[in-house]
């Protein structure tokens, strides 16, 4: 059986976030990842589709789950990977950013990874290089693929994400998740409710389509599906909360508050979880959990990533897909 | 005999006359009147003849950055842009923070196409922490102390430096200046634009206007406590205007500046990520554009400034975050404020030419009317030309423009400082 893939013209030449891509294109990425992930399921997770294609890891800041999700993407579809990490700090060292890139272009990636703890350097790549650049993670700015694999895994539960309500939870301030996802979640016809002390809300949400809460008890039995972020420590030394204790207390997702979620709601996070924070142990095997989900469907949704970026634009033959 | 400006149209501050122009080698204007005759003549039909433009704000580079500026070369870019007088930030390195350094950027100076007034540091290094040799400076004439960069965040120091500041003027002959770079560090850190709408959409850390805003005000109460010459640098917000405009009227002695991005930019420039765009403080919003050209045409804002900072191409390919903030500004301020502030040809004149000179110092010799006697520092305004910014193609070692590829209306023909002529013809004469 041969599978014929049909790539639209109107996909980008980069993934670098979900602002400006229409429904259609999330969905048609979407339903191209089930594709994808049937071949997950087999004994040999591994098609020829992109042999001899090179993908690039462009890691300045840490992260071991997006690289390795995106590296076993990459290796199931058989193209060679590349890995580049350093801190972002070894830039001042008098190299420019421009001139990094051209150095990484120059081993001949098709496509480059980036990840930076700054917005918008993924972008700025995409300028100085020939390659695709795929986003996977840009300071407080957005995080696609992550995004696009959260809506997967609700469609994978519910069929669709039209109607359903969906509250976002924690350090919306500093979340690239928490961005796309709104961007994503809305454009998929959610209701996103975002849940923080005022702290962690950005400034300026005038004209985001959201509804906003600072009391997490008040909105969460409305909730078809909860999503909770990291809440990292350095908040507290920074002035933006009193203490870890007082927000587990307040926001975090434990056995308890969890009694008030939904029997039929979802729980998600992005991971990696801050155990006893925002989410304690017993919720996060809790049945309605379905945080491991996100990271199989992960791999999938890179894999559909990568091809579509990789594919040439007119309709493409897949008869290695077999 | 000298050069003879002829066919041009004189605009100064006694009105318009259609009268040639004759300068004396010597740097003094010695006649105006009707067909004159000179060694040199030079066209200027269909341009007005104004006095030179003085910037109270440029960064020159030199001592310490001369990759990105040198005084030679920030003085080229400066006359292409009218200028005649550029005084240089002291945030050079070492920090112009004593009298070796003001000397060397004088004798760098003499041999430029502009005159280079230098401004000394309030406190050592720029740290915040000491008193410059105040005396000392004001006796070598340096008139403006500035931290630029960064605002002296200590209250009482900035409250001594004010009180000190007062017990020199006699020593200086007129009031000395402490020119404040108006940004509290802690409500600023980690921000690196406009705290905005932009700001929350693009995922940029921001620094809210409160930052600026309440330095103006502390700085407004230490000046009505101590009768100190305040002058604010560079104001980007409405609530900042608005103060100043309140000082001046209950009769303070503070004056004001505004550059040209603050009036022809604001924080949506930032969605391209590209640092070119990054500059302190921040490109605001449209509120703050509108009441900073208010604030031009009412007299609130007594100079328009470039806050000129070159940096070199590969400091600014860097991530948001870590490329330095600033802009180039000499040689579009005058096209821009003639097309963008809302203003007519004279009030653009008076803001960056006769009310510049006079808070520099040099209203002696820069911004003064075109009559005999008068020193020659003079730019030729062709109000109609049309060109095309372009970065590259600018006399500054850098090219850091936020405006490449604007189409502009409205460029200098020729420079003249101290009777030489510096600029013919839109290009420098080396």
């Amino acid at each position: 059986m041969s599978i014929d893939i049909e790539i639209p013209p109107m996909f980008n030449k980069h993934l670098l976030g979900i602002e400006g891509m229409t429904r259609e294109q999330l969905e048609l990425i979407l339903e191209l990842t089930d594709r994808f992930a049937e071949i997950g399921k087999r004994p040999i997770p591994k098609v020829p589709a992109l042999r001899g294609r090179t993908v690039a890891s462009v890691f300045f800041e840490d992260s071991t789950r997006t690289r390795l999700s995106f590296e076993s993407a990459a290796r199931r579809l058989s193209a060679d990977t590349l890995t580049f990490s350093a801190g972002s700090s070894s830039l001042s060292k008098g190299e420019s950013l421009r001139d990094t890139v051209e150095v990484i272009s120059s081993y001949g990636a098709d496509v480059l990874i980036v990840r930076h703890n700054m917005a918008g350097t993924p972008k700025r790549v995409s300028e100085w290089t020939q390659a695709s650049v795929v986003n996977a993670g840009d300071g407080c700015h957005e995080h696609p693929t992550q995004a696009l694999l959260d809506c997967y895994t609700l469609k994978q539960q519910r069929g669709s994400l039209d109607g359903m309500s969906i509250g976002i939870v924690g350090d919306i301030r500093h979340s690239r998740v928490a961005r796309s996802n709104v961007l994503a979640f809305t454009s998929l016809g959610a209701k996103v409710t975002l849940i923080a002390p005022q702290t962690l809300l950005p400034d300026f949400m005038e004209n985001w389509p959201v509804d906003v809460s600072n009391v997490f008890d008040d909105v969460i039995a409305d909730l078809d599906a909860c999503y909770l972020l990291r809440m990292q420590s350095e908040r507290q030394s920074k002035g933006l909360v009193p203490s870890l204790r007082e927000y587990a207390k307040d926001f975090g997702l434990n056995a308890r508050r969890s009694l008030f979620l939904r029997k039929d709601a979802l729980i998600l996070h992005p991971g990696p979880t801050n155990q006893g924070v925002e989410i304690t142990a017993e919720v996060t095997t809790d049945e309605r959990s379905i945080i491991l989900d996100q990271v199989t469907n992960g791999v999938s949704l890179r894999m559909a990533v990568l091809f579509m970026l990789l594919s040439p634009h007119e309709s493409t033959q897949m008869d290695e897909v077999k | 005999m000298g050069v003879v400006l002829r066919g041009g149209k004189i605009l100064d501050k006694k009105g318009e006359r259609s009268l040639d122009v004759a300068i004396d080698p010597d740097g003094k204007i010695s006649e105006t009147g009707k067909k004159l005759e000179g060694d040199i003549e030079v066209d200027c039909s269909g341009c007005i003849i104004t006095s030179g433009l003085v910037d109270l704000h440029v960064h020159l580079r030199e001592p310490g950055n001369e990759e990105a500026e040198t005084i030679e070369t920030g003085a080229r870019s400066g006359s292409l842009g009218g200028f005649t007088a550029l005084v240089a930030m002291p945030n050079t390195e070492p920090a112009t923070d004593c009298l070796a350094v003001v000397e060397q950027i004088k004798t760098l100076g003499n041999s430029s196409s502009c005159e280079i007034v230098p401004s000394a540091a309030m406190t050592v290094g720029r740290q915040g922490r000491e008193m410059v040799q105040m005396g000392e400076l004001v006796d070598n004439g340096i008139g403006i102390f500035t931290d630029d960069g960064t605002g002296v965040q200590d209250p009482q120091l900035m409250r001594r430096l004010m009180e000190y500041s007062v017990g020199l003027q006699s020593r200086l002959g007129r009031p000395v200046i402490l020119a404040q770079h108006c940004e509290v560090n802690e409500l600023a850190e980690g921000g690196y634009m406009h705290e905005g709408e932009w700001s929350s959409f693009l995922g940029i850390p921001g620094q809210p206007s409160e930052a600026e805003e309440l330095m103006v005000m502390r700085d407004i109460a230490l000046s009505k406590m101590t009768g100190a010459r305040i002058h604010f640098q560079h104001l980007s917000t409405a609530g900042s205007v608005q103060m100043v405009r309140e000082a001046k009227a209950s009769g303070l002695p503070v004056t004001a500046e505004a550059t040209t991005h603050h009036f022809t930019l604001t924080d949506s420039a930032c969605s391209c990520y590209d640092p070119v765009f990054k500059v302190h403080p921040p490109l605001r919003t449209e509120t703050d554009v509108a009441a900073i050209k208010k604030g031009l045409k009412d007299g609130t804002i007594d100079a328009i400034a470039t806050d000129h900072a070159p940096h070199s191409q590969h400091s600014k390919e860097m991530p948001f975050d870590q490329a330095p903030p600033g802009m180039l500004g000499l040689e579009t301020a005058l096209s821009l404020s003639l097309e963008h502030s809302g203003l007519d040809v004279p009030e653009v004149l008076e803001l960056l030419s006769w009310k510049p000179a006079q808070i520099a110092g040099v209203a002696n010799r820069h911004g003064m009317t075109i009559e005999k006697n008068n020193s020659a520092n003079i730019c030729v305004i062709d109000l109609d030309e049309k060109w095309t910014v372009s970065g590259k193609k600018m006399a500054s070692r850098s090219s850091n423009t936020p405006y490449e590829g604007w189409n502009l209306r409205g460029r200098v023909r020729h420079t003249i400082n101290e009777g030489n002529l510096v600029v013919f013809d839109g290009e420098s004469v080396q």
